[in-house]
Parts: structure tokens; C-alpha cells; sequence
């Protein structure tokens, strides 16, 4: 008689399947630090052969399994299960294809997103989904949790990329879907395994859309007195009929982290900082920015900036993409929230969330991707008080509801996860629910691909009040929060 | 399903989600329908009930500052564009068939999108949420309202193509965009059908962002769609006719020539239409396929993303070696190439556990 761990380290060539706690410790959590939990082993295989195997051989055994790429994930949504194992995708990093004539790039699921970009940038191409930790974040991660970016409004997220897969589910059952064309006919099986978050299977291959790198860029940085003023110059800009590739809100708190960590040079005494930016081919920017011109000047701006050259368009971007990673200089441990609400209620939004943070004596900075209405409340909390960390989640609580109940959603980019599982029933009914779940047990009727995820529980997720604080990587500043 | 029970029905044409639900759960076998104008999707046998959508029009809600609109699943997506025109915005896909009268649920189930799907994407990525009936009769909101939103799988993108065949939309939400100030659209001239495929690779790389890029069928040329400010235009019309001959089409003419691709009047009266799958890689093959074929008429669109094959009435389609989806006329519904898993018939076995809704292959 065999053990299932003798039985899954003989599946594999040997040094594939890690077991020792101190291995496992770094498997432990993803970008969502406040969650933990120790994996019975974790697997790194090395082709995608090897991954069906895995997850035939968890079939076999009714073994709860995760996948992982990076593990920069905020949701908790590559948390390990107890009892389980983890498989980790990052060996299977190989781009098996770019091909600029279809404009598409066939990648393993372990592929850096920015190195897709790279891939394609010698042939005037590019992947358009930007996620801030797009340096480090893999596409299997992107693809689990329909990923997006600060470019969403006007390219979409992973999802819009997506145009075919190939994965192992957990039945064992290989499928493919789609292929290299944009179009289909039949149901979009592709479009309904993106943001999957890792409950049907496990991708093995990605057909990427890519598009054409963008000619010109023309990005500006504006400062308000206020958030309101803020907030009505991005509707100015959206009734104004322009499509920018990005609008971005950072407030005074987010201001004053991102200049203490990155020494980030924004206008004095701003309460608020837009970023708003079109890309085009020149003559079309050209003409956009003059009109773009014309609305900053009329909204109030305290000070309007542009960029003159590639290298202070970078610095504008380095200062939002980490602003959040920044915040740890004003607070040990935060939490970051994701919640959608219509563009419109912006502004209400902000002045309620800072209502509630003010109510609990919980500090709060928002950065925001405002073209989306796409908020991301930084709750701020300090681990080793009793109690912070609760209030601080019960503070986030309120804001989803806040988001639900203003007719947006828990979630526009991060995914639902462990972290926001139980506020699924505010989104959807019983039977939406029922339905969704009879989705899942399609895909996976033993229910063994990262279970305790998307779906309300009774059982918390495993949180630790041993460990705080930033990702390892973020504290080395290689990776940065959306 | 037998007379007696049709009769004990209210509502063929239920005009509420509340009427839909009770039509769903009143019927053995039953699928929606919308204008007709894809029929053979839902030309199925006689003991499955049609439930009309055309008392389920109407654009329920619009609010242009935030890029969406929730609709009635039978509203005309012609009266949808007159609506979104009047606030400068638009569906960029320029949903087939408008001036016909396709409904926005039979676009969502048939997946067809036009032309302009070629810049920003086509009906799969502006559909946002849905009021769905499922095949146990239970009325459902999946997806969201907002641009954004990740929670729950994508049942709405599902559903784009699902011809019916997993449930009843009641009604949708979806995105909409600015539409760009000003249009110019270039003929370009192809000597034989290597050089039209060179330009539509090449053309689909460039700089120039082309709103929409077509052979136009029956024809060497490629029509080729500038969109955006004004004062842009010119230059890059300029430019791309000095990379290819050609030139730039009169507004009237180019609105006709739109108008006659995305209502596909160059296909034979009464023929049978089917849309055809295609790898960019695989344009040459399908035009010389088509070539080969005197009683065959064709176009290539999206930048050779997509085929459309018509057949004279009465004529079905031999077999394709490309997936495909028969519209309307004669023949198989599915004349392509097909993949099947498994887990597809677990899918539409958890939607629709009792066989309510038509199979896939029905």
C-alpha cells in the first residue's frame, strides 16, 4: 500500500514535487497577504503532459488541487486548500508561437504578460490587457481571473483577448476551444472559461490577440482642489465623444504615498490627480488633444501637465502603477478593494466610502481606474492591534454593498476568490447562484479544481496573524497592486 | 406537445420576464424567436413551440455617460442604433441585418457581428449582462451592468452564438462607444487573390487603425474603413492609397456599399447563407474555394476573420472544412467542421436538465 504522496512523487521525475515546509512557505498566500494556508505539497511540472497527469491522477483521487502562476492574484483566489496541491505553472513559460501576419501569439499558461508585449513589439505589435503587476503576473493568471488594467476602457479586458484555449479539466477531459480567428460559430465556450478562476480545469495553451502597437500617446496629468472637480472633469471627457485608452483617479492620500515612495512629482497641494490618455496614430491624436485641452482647461485644474517625452510619460505611470504598493509606507497592511459602481455615482461613491472610513476611524486612499468606474479603496489596517484587521474587512464589506446596491458589481477586475466569496449573495439570487454552480460541477463534478472559491461557504477562509504585511515582491518593488 | 396544451398558454408573445417564464415552464419543447431573420436556427421539428419576442421591445435603460444600455431582447437593433445616434454613440460591431429587422436577442444567439467588429471587437465584447430563462424556467440575471465586472463565470459571452439552444433571453445589457466624428472609405484595387490577401494582412498591421476592413464579395477589391476626427482623415486616406492603388469612395456611395455588405444583398434571393469561421491564414483557401464554384457567391470580412458563403434558393451547403453556421435556407445547420467535449453536454445539461430548448444539433 502506497501513500497519495508516494503516489504523486512517483507520478513525476523526481524534484518536481516539493514538500518541505520551508518550499511550501512561499506557496502559502497569494497578493492577498491576509489570507494563508499550507498546501499538502506543491507540484511544478514542467510540460503540459505533465499537468494532465496531475490533474487526472486528482481526479483519480478526489485530491483538491490549485493552480498557480505567480501568485500576484488580490483575491486570494490561488489560495491553497488544505489537503491539497498546488500546481504550479511558471515552468510552462514557453511562447509557441507569434505570428504577426494573423496578428496572434499561441502561448504556455506560465508566459509573463509583458513578455507577450515583448514577443510582439518587433512586429509593430502589442497585448493590450495591462495589469499593474504586468511585469511578473503570468496569462494563465490573467486568463483565471479575466485580469484587466488601467486601458479597459477602451480595449477590454483579458477576456476581449482571448480568442482560444486549451485546458485539462478536472475530469481529465482535454478540450480547445476557439482558435486563431476572432469570430466563432456556437456557443462562446472560450468567452465562459476566461474568469473561470481556476474552478473548471487547468489551461495549458492561449491564443492571444494582439494588436497594433499604438503610433503616439498623449498623456496628461491634471491636480484638483478637489475629488468632485476631479470626478466632473472625467465626465466632461466622456460626454465630450473622446475614447482615451486610460482615465485614472489617484486622491490626496495615494498622492502623498506615492511621492514618499517613488518621490512621484505631482502639483502641490492637489486633492486629487487625473491621468487621462490618448493613443492613436498622430494625426488623430493630434486632433483628439486639442479638444482634450480644452475640456481639462475649462474643468478647474489647479495645474495641467503633459507629457513631453516617453521617459515622463513612464514617470506619470510609475507613479499611479505604484501608488498602491507605496501605501505601505503609511500603513503595515491594507486591503485592497475592487468594486465597480456606474461611472455617474463616482463622486457619491468616494464621499461615502470616506463617510464610513471617517465612521470606523479606518484610514482610506483611493486610487481608481474612474473611466471604468472601477474603484480601489485601500483600507488601511495595522495587523498586530487586535481587532484592525476585522474592522478594516468589515469597513470593505460595506463598500461592496455600497457598489451593489448603486447597481456595479464586487468585482471589476480582481476576481471573487476567497476574499469576497460571501458577498456573492448580494450580487446574485439563489437560483443565479444555482445556476453558476451547476456550470462549475460541469466542468468539475467532484468539485477538486480550487474549491472554497467564488462560492459562499460556511467555512472561513484560512486567514494567519502571523505573517503581514506586502508580498515579498511587491516589498522588493518588482510587482505593484492594480 | 400536443394542441390541448398549446391552447392552455396565454403567451406565445409574452410581453413581461414574468409572461416569458410562464410560456418557458408551460411548454415540453420550445424555442425563442425573433424577427426571422436568421431562420434556419430555429427551424426545428414541429414539436417544439416558438415563443415570439416581439412583445418584449424596448430599450429598458440608457445612460450615455456610462456607455451601456439594457434592452428588451426583441427590440429591433435598428431602433437601438436611432436611439444611441441621437447621443453620438453607437455599437461598434455594426450589427448584420439592422435594416432588416434583426433583433438584438437574435443577434446574441445567431453571434453575428458586421464590419466594424474589426477595430474594437464584435458582439462578445460589448455584451455585458443578461435576463436568461433557463430550462427549468427560472428567470436569471447573470453578468453585470457596468463595463466592468468579474463576478460569476461570463454567461452572457456564453451566450453569444448559443442560438437558443441553452435558454430564452429576456433581455440584455451591453456596452456602447463614441462613435468617431467623421468616416472615409477606401476601395482598394487587387490584381488576383494573392494580392487581396496580402492586403488584408498587411493593411490590418498598420498604424492607420482601420475601422473596418472587407473584400467586397464578387470583386477585387478591399473596401478599407478610416474612422475619427476630421482633420485626421485625409492623411491617412493619403497614405494608404500610396501603399496601394485605389481611392476614396463618396459618402453615399460608401454608406450603400456598408448598408449592402451588413445586410448581405449581395447573396442570392431566398439562397442559403452560412457564416464560415476563418483563420486569417485561411482567407486564400476560401476564396479560391469559392472561385472554384460558379453557383457560389462569397465575402470576406473582419480582416479575414470571418466568410459568408451564399447558396441559390433551394441549394444547401456541401461540406465545409471550416466551422460553420447555416442562417438561413436550406441544410444542415452546421455544414463545418465541429468539435465535441464531453463537458458540452454537461453545460447545457445544468442549464437545461430536461432537453426543454432544442439541442445543438437539432
Amino acid at each position: 500500500m502506497t501513500t497519495l504522496l508516494q503516489r504523486l512523487i512517483a507520478l513525476l521525475p523526481p524534484g518536481r514535487t516539493l514538500l518541505d515546509p520551508a518550499q511550501l512557505a512561499a506557496y502559502e498566500s497569494d497578493g492577498l497577504t491576509a489570507f494563508r494556508s499550507t498546501p499538502l505539497g506543491v507540484v511544478v511540472p514542467e510540460s503540459q503532459e505533465e499537468v494532465i497527469a496531475l490533474v487526472r491522477f486528482c481526479h483519480a483521487e478526489k485530491l483538491p488541487f490549485v493552480a498557480r502562476g505567480s501568485g500576484t492574484g488580490l483575491s486570494g483566489g490561488s489560495l491553497p486548500i488544505a489537503g491539497g496541491i498546488v500546481i504550479a505553472l511558471n515552468r510552462l513559460n514557453r511562447i509557441l508561437q507569434v505570428d504577426p501576419a494573423q496578428r496572434i501569439a499561441v502561448v504556455e499558461p506560465g508566459v509573463v504578460n509583458l513578455a507577450v508585449t515583448a514577443a510582439a513589439r518587433p512586429y509593430g505589435l502589442h497585448f493590450a490587457p495591462d495589469p499593474s503587476s504586468q511585469s511578473i503576473c503570468t496569462i494563465g493568471g490573467n486568463v483565471a481571473f479575466n485580469s484587466g488594467g488601467a486601458h479597459c476602457l477602451k480595449y477590454g479586458m483579458t477576456s476581449n483577448h482571448v480568442l482560444g484555449l486549451k485546458a485539462v479539466l478536472a475530469t481529465g477531459e482535454i478540450v480547445e476551444f476557439g482558435g486563431a480567428s476572432r469570430e466563432q460559430v456556437g456557443p462562446d465556450w472560450t468567452g465562459l472559461f476566461v474568469g473561470h478562476e481556476g474552478l473548471f480545469g487547468v489551461v495549458l495553451e492561449v491564443t492571444l490577440q494582439l494588436l497594433p502597437a499604438a503610433e503616439t500617446f498623449h498623456t496628461v496629468l491634471a491636480g484638483y482642489r478637489s475629488l468632485e472637480a476631479a470626478g466632473d472633469a472625467v465626465a466632461a471627457v466622456i460626454a465630450s465623444g473622446l475614447l482615451p485608452g486610460a482615465i485614472e483617479i489617484m486622491d490626496a492620500l495615494a498622492l502623498e504615498a506615492a511621492v514618499a515612495a517613488v518621490h512621484a512629482d505631482y502639483p502641490p497641494g492637489s486633492a486629487a490627480v487625473l491621468i487621462v490618455e490618448l493613443e492613436g496614430p498622430r494625426e488623430v491624436v493630434a486632433a483628439d488633444l486639442l479638444r482634450l485641452d480644452e475640456i481639462l482647461a475649462a474643468s478647474g485644474a489647479a495645474e495641467v501637465r503633459v507629457a513631453r517625452d516617453a521617459a515622463e510619460r513612464l514617470a506619470i505611470w510609475k507613479g499611479r502603477k505604484s501608488a498602491f504598493s507605496a501605501v505601505g509606507r503609511l500603513s503595515p497592511d491594507f486591503i485592497v478593494q475592487d468594486g465597480v459602481v456606474p461611472r455617474r455615482r463616482l463622486g457619491e461613491a468616494l464621499r461615502r466610502i470616506g463617510e464610513m472610513a471617517a465612521g470606523s476611524g479606518v484610514r482610506v486612499a483611493n486610487v481608481f481606474h474612474a473611466g471604468d468606474g472601477n474603484l480601489h479603496p485601500l483600507i488601511m489596517y495595522d495587523g498586530r492591534i487586535p481587532d484592525a484587521f476585522t474592522r478594516a474587512e468589515a469597513l470593505a464589506g460595506k463598500i461592496l454593498r455600497m457598489c451593489v446596491e448603486m447597481g456595479g458589481s464586487i468585482t471589476g477586475e480582481h476576481g471573487v476568490g476567497a476574499e469576497k466569496r460571501d458577498y456573492m449573495p448580494e450580487m446574485f439570487t439563489a437560483d443565479e447562484l444555482d445556476c453558476l454552480g451547476r456550470i462549475r460541477a460541469a466542468f468539475d463534478p467532484l468539485g477538486i479544481a480550487n474549491p472554497g472559491k467564488m462560492f459562499p461557504s460556511g467555512e472561513p477562509p484560512v486567514m494567519s496573524l502571523g505573517q503581514r504585511g506586502l508580498h515579498p515582491l511587491e516589498q522588493a518593488g518588482t510587482i505593484s497592486r492594480e | 406537445m400536443n394542441p390541448g396544451e398549446v391552447a392552455k398558454i396565454s403567451s406565445w408573445d409574452p410581453s413581461s420576464t414574468a409572461e416569458l417564464v410562464e410560456a418557458v415552464r408551460a411548454a415540453k419543447r420550445v424555442i425563442a424567436v425573433g424577427a426571422q431573420t436568421k431562420p434556419r436556427l430555429s427551424s426545428v421539428g414541429s414539436d417544439v413551440a416558438r415563443i415570439s419576442t416581439a412583445k418584449l421591445r424596448g430599450i429598458s435603460e440608457y445612460e450615455p455617460s456610462e456607455f451601456t444600455f439594457t434592452a428588451w431582447a426583441g427590440t429591433p437593433v435598428k431602433e437601438i442604433a436611432t436611439v444611441l445616434a441621437e447621443r453620438g454613440q453607437y455599437l461598434p460591431f455594426d450589427p448584420p441585418l439592422a435594416e432588416t429587422g434583426a433583433t438584438l436577442a437574435g443577434t446574441v444567439a445567431a453571434g453575428l457581428s458586421g464590419p466594424g467588429r474589426f477595430r474594437f471587437g464584435g458582439l462578445r465584447d460589448f455584451i455585458l449582462g443578461v435576463t436568461l430563462v433557463d430550462g427549468t424556467g427560472r428567470s436569471l440575471r447573470l453578468g453585470g451592468k457596468v463595463v466592468k465586472n468579474a463576478a460569476g463565470f461570463d454567461v452572457p459571452k456564453f451566450l453569444v452564438g448559443s442560438i437558443g439552444r441553452f435558454g430564452i433571453i429576456a433581455g440584455l445589457t451591453l456596452k456602447v462607444f463614441p462613435r468617431a466624428r467623421q468616416t472615409r472609405t477606401l476601395s482598394l484595387e487587387a490584381e488576383d487573390s494573392d494580392a487581396l490577401t496580402a492586403i488584408l494582412t498587411e493593411a490590418a498591421r498598420t498604424r492607420w487603425e482601420l475601422d473596418a476592413l472587407e473584400l467586397v464579395p464578387g470583386e477585387g477589391r478591399v473596401m478599407a474603413r478610416l474612422a475619427g476626427p476630421e482633420s485626421a482623415l485625409d492623411a491617412l486616406a493619403a497614405e494608404v492609397l500610396t501603399r496601394w492603388p485605389g481611392r476614396v469612395l463618396e459618402q453615399s456611395a460608401a454608406h450603400a456599399l456598408w448598408s449592402a455588405l451588413g445586410e448581405f444583398r449581395w447573396a442570392h434571393p431566398a439562397g442559403t447563407l452560412v457564416k464560415v469561421v476563418l483563420a486569417p491564414a485561411q482567407v486564400k483557401q476560401f476564396v479560391v474555394w469559392a472561385e472554384a464554384r460558379s453557383n457560389v457567391r462569397s465575402q470576406v470580412g473582419s480582416g479575414g476573420n470571418v466568410g459568408y458563403l451564399s447558396f441559390p434558393a433551394g441549394t444547401a451547403s456541401e461540406k465545409l472544412p471550416w466551422p460553420a453556421l447555416t442562417l438561413r435556407g436550406v441544410g444542415p445547420l452546421w455544414p463545418g467542421e465541429k468539435r465535441a467535449f464531453a463537458v458540452m453536454r454537461a453545460v447545457k445539461a445544468a442549464l437545461d436538465p430536461n432537453g426543454r430548448f432544442p439541442d445543438l444539433d437539432e
